[in-house]
């Protein structure tokens, strides 16, 4: 048992590790938003509140497995299985630190997208099998958002692609070895953080699950621990997307030596995921056309823009 | 253009640091087991039942406060003493309908009703909701300290004869001519 | 690898089989994106990881997308699942099957007396870049104005 790429050990343990804490990050999320809305948070079970999770989740697997009668039954039980499924797929390719990680891939950047606009249908599948009006509109309106803003996802890394010159991610890492890519590609990165936002429906662009308006959107019906997979996705969305932007934009694991890459790497990732949950807490949600006007008539040209100026950049220095 | 930049952007980055530097505002949360909160007096919680200054019942069963109680979870029944004291045989309030409004203090006439600032008052049994008079009745005055109804009204009770209360004139005697 | 293959070939088979069969058309589609997916592994195994992936991100992960949103749209309810019941029973069903039956015949017959075993070559990003602004260049280019023209009146349409 060693620390390779792809070794058991590995695997095994990006697996737990990566589950465990997507779990934690119901809690860390509470307490967090609490400390930002002059609360406390959930600070009783366990220390600090700590065990949380555990009382969560024993509580939701007591929960009643419903599948309402009115459902089509194959697709119900299918779409939350997908999401999980296609966000843990994606983690293979994340390069955690050097030896640490599932596989080696020259496709990795392409996989991660791959798997991202897998990820649509599961939230499709879960709001049409429903057969109700609220997950009918919330699963249409997510697969309207996360169409569109995998687009943008996709143009605003070809410019990290670009000046790298390679679709391995941890070859990208490397790369970054003179000084990370949020600098030259500080629009890219923006983009980047905006799609993955909207691709993971986090708060504020939780449109396609706006309590307020629809209900709990595509996942109204869901209840017990099919939920939960649709709770934990989330998290796990959020875990992937914070890990994709440090690998990408701010040198993956390279820091200075007196910390060990891993830890470099983590703190990197949680400060995002601060940075998400920071917005949740401050940040209104914009209306549904205001978003995908945006996304097209915004965020497109930026991107198509960056992407081009980047590449005559690259080609005039050559 | 400059406007619009200003209005987007700059005010999006204005809020999240705004929100983002309440981590250093102490919480507002009351930690409640532990920390008890101050209660104010006049909060509406408990109902007890009152005695007078002299530790007699307060309560004359005059069913006033059963009849203001918008959901109907008083019930008592009068009875009355050798003296000529009114008293309630039975009294009964379900809290498990009481919604704590107040209008029972406000409707009785002797302050025997009153609301307290408890409000610890679960129960895993549903029935154990239902308080009778020796749960209500507390030996004290309550609110209202030296208020006695007895003392104050023409009523005739044992060692207090008609005309004998506070600002009370003697009866007159009708059957007599003089002034 | 050549387990994957055949296990992937099988997959695709018989999911593909399963879209004609299936009455409900949202499980028909679950199956055919099942199918893409099992032939973007195929072509994983036989080389080519760059056209495997693009395999699932433009076919299963939008085109099928865009399939499902309009099925989602439409509304079919219980009537379109008994029609399309009543379209594939026996007797419908019998001409096609024929039809396609002598088709198969034929394929395993140009197949049988083709020789020819899997020598795989990996084909990476580079060389399909390397091909697409080389030789290929002038395809590129018409598209690349196709899709220009699409997002030009695409922004057009947003604009309105
Ligand atoms: S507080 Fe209101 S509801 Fe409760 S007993 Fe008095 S009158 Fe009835
Ligand atoms: S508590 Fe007050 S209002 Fe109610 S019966 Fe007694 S005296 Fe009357």
């Amino acid at each position: 048992m060693t620390w390779e790429v792809g070794s058991p050990l590995s695997i095994i343990s990006i697996l737990a590790v990566v589950i465990v804490v997507a779990a934690m990050l119901i809690w860390v999320e509470r307490r967090l938003l609490s400390f930002w809305q002059e609360r406390l948070g959930p600070n009783r079970v366990g220390y600090f509140g700590l065990l949380q999770v555990v009382a969560d989740m024993i509580k939701i697997f007591y929960k009643e497995d419903w599948i309402p009668p009115f459902a089509d039954k194959f697709g119900f039980v299918l779409a939350p299985a997908i999401i999980m499924m296609v966000i843990l797929l994606s983690f293979a390719v994340v390069p955690f630190a050097p030896g640490v990680g599932v596989i080696d891939s020259n496709i990795g950047v392409l996989f991660m997208l791959a798997m991202a606009s897998l990820g649509a249908y599961s939230v499709m599948l879960g709001g049409l099998s429903s057969n109700n009006k609220y997950a009918l509109l919330g699963a249409l309106r997510a697969t309207a958002q996360m169409v569109s803003y995998e687009v943008f996802m996709g143009i605003s890394l070809l410019g990290v692609v670009a000046l790298s010159g390679s679709f391995n991610l941890r070859e990208i890492v490397l790369a970054q070895q003179d000084g990370w890519y949020v600098i030259p590609q500080f629009v890219g990165f923006v983009i980047f953080l905006i799609a993955g936002i909207a691709e993971s429906h986090r708060l504020p662009f939780d449109i396609p699950e706006a309590e307020q308006e629809i209900c709990a959107g595509y996942h109204t019906e869901y209840s017990g621990m099919k939920f939960g997979m649709f709770f934990v996705g989330e998290y796990l969305g959020l875990v992937l997307i914070s890990s994709l932007i440090t690998v990408l934009f701010f040198g993956g694991w390279l820091g200075p030596a007196f910390l060990p890459p891993i830890i470099w790497f983590s703190i990197k990732v949680f400060c995002f995921i601060g940075f998400f949950i920071l917005l949740r807490a401050a940040v209104p949600r914009p209306r549904y056309d205001q978003l995908m006007s945006y996304g097209w008539l915004v965020l497109l040209p930026i991107s198509l823009i960056n992407l081009l100026v980047t590449a005559a950049i690259i080609l005039s220095m050559q | 253009m400059f406007t619009l930049f200003k209005d987007t952007l700059v005010s999006q980055v204005v809020t999240l640091w705004k929100v983002f530097a309440k981590i250093l505002v102490k919480a507002d949360t009351v930690q409640y087991p532990e920390e008890q909160p101050y209660m104010f007096p006049r909060w509406r919680g408990r109902i007890i039942l009152s005695r007078d200054p002299d530790g007699e019942e307060r309560c004359v069963a005059c069913n006033l406060c059963a009849v203001a109680c918008p959901v109907d979870c008083i019930a008592l029944q009068k009875t009355e003493d050798e003296e000529g004291r009114w008293y309630p045989e039975f009294f009964r309030i379900n809290f498990s309908r009481c919604i704590m409004c107040g209008f029972c203090e406000e409707a009785c006439p002797t302050n025997a009703i009153q609301l307290t600032p408890d409000f610890e008052m679960a129960e895993y049994v549903r029935q154990d909701m239902v308080w009778e008079k020796e749960d209500l009745l507390i030996s004290g005055t309550g609110k209202y300290h030296d208020y006695s109804f007895y003392n104050v009204c023409g009523k005739k009770i044992g060692g207090k004869d008609k005309g004998e209360a506070q600002n009370e004139a003697v009866p007159v005697n009708v059957r007599s001519l003089l002034p | 690898m050549i387990i994957l293959f055949y296990l992937a070939g099988a997959v695709a088979l018989i999911s593909t089989v399963a879209v004609i069969l299936q009455s409900n058309i949202v499980h028909a589609l679950i199956y055919l994106i099942l199918s893409l997916l099992a032939v973007a592994v195929v072509f994983y195994t036989l080389g080519a990881p760059f056209a495997a992936v693009l395999e699932a991100i433009v076919y299963a992960g939008a085109i099928m997308v865009l399939f499902l949103f309009v099925i989602m749209m439409l509304n079919l309810g219980k009537f379109s699942v008994d029609q399309e019941k009543s379209w594939t029973s026996g007797r419908v069903m019998l001409v096609p099957a024929i039809m396609s039956a002598i088709l198969l015949a034929q394929l395993i017959n140009v197949l049988r007396n083709y020789e020819h075993s899997i020598d795989v070559v990996e084909v990476g990003v580079l060389e399909v870049s390397a091909l697409l602004f080389g030789p290929y260049v002038l395809a590129v280019e018409l598209a690349s104005i196709l899709l220009l023209a699409g997002l030009v009146s695409a922004y057009h349409l947003a604009k309105k």
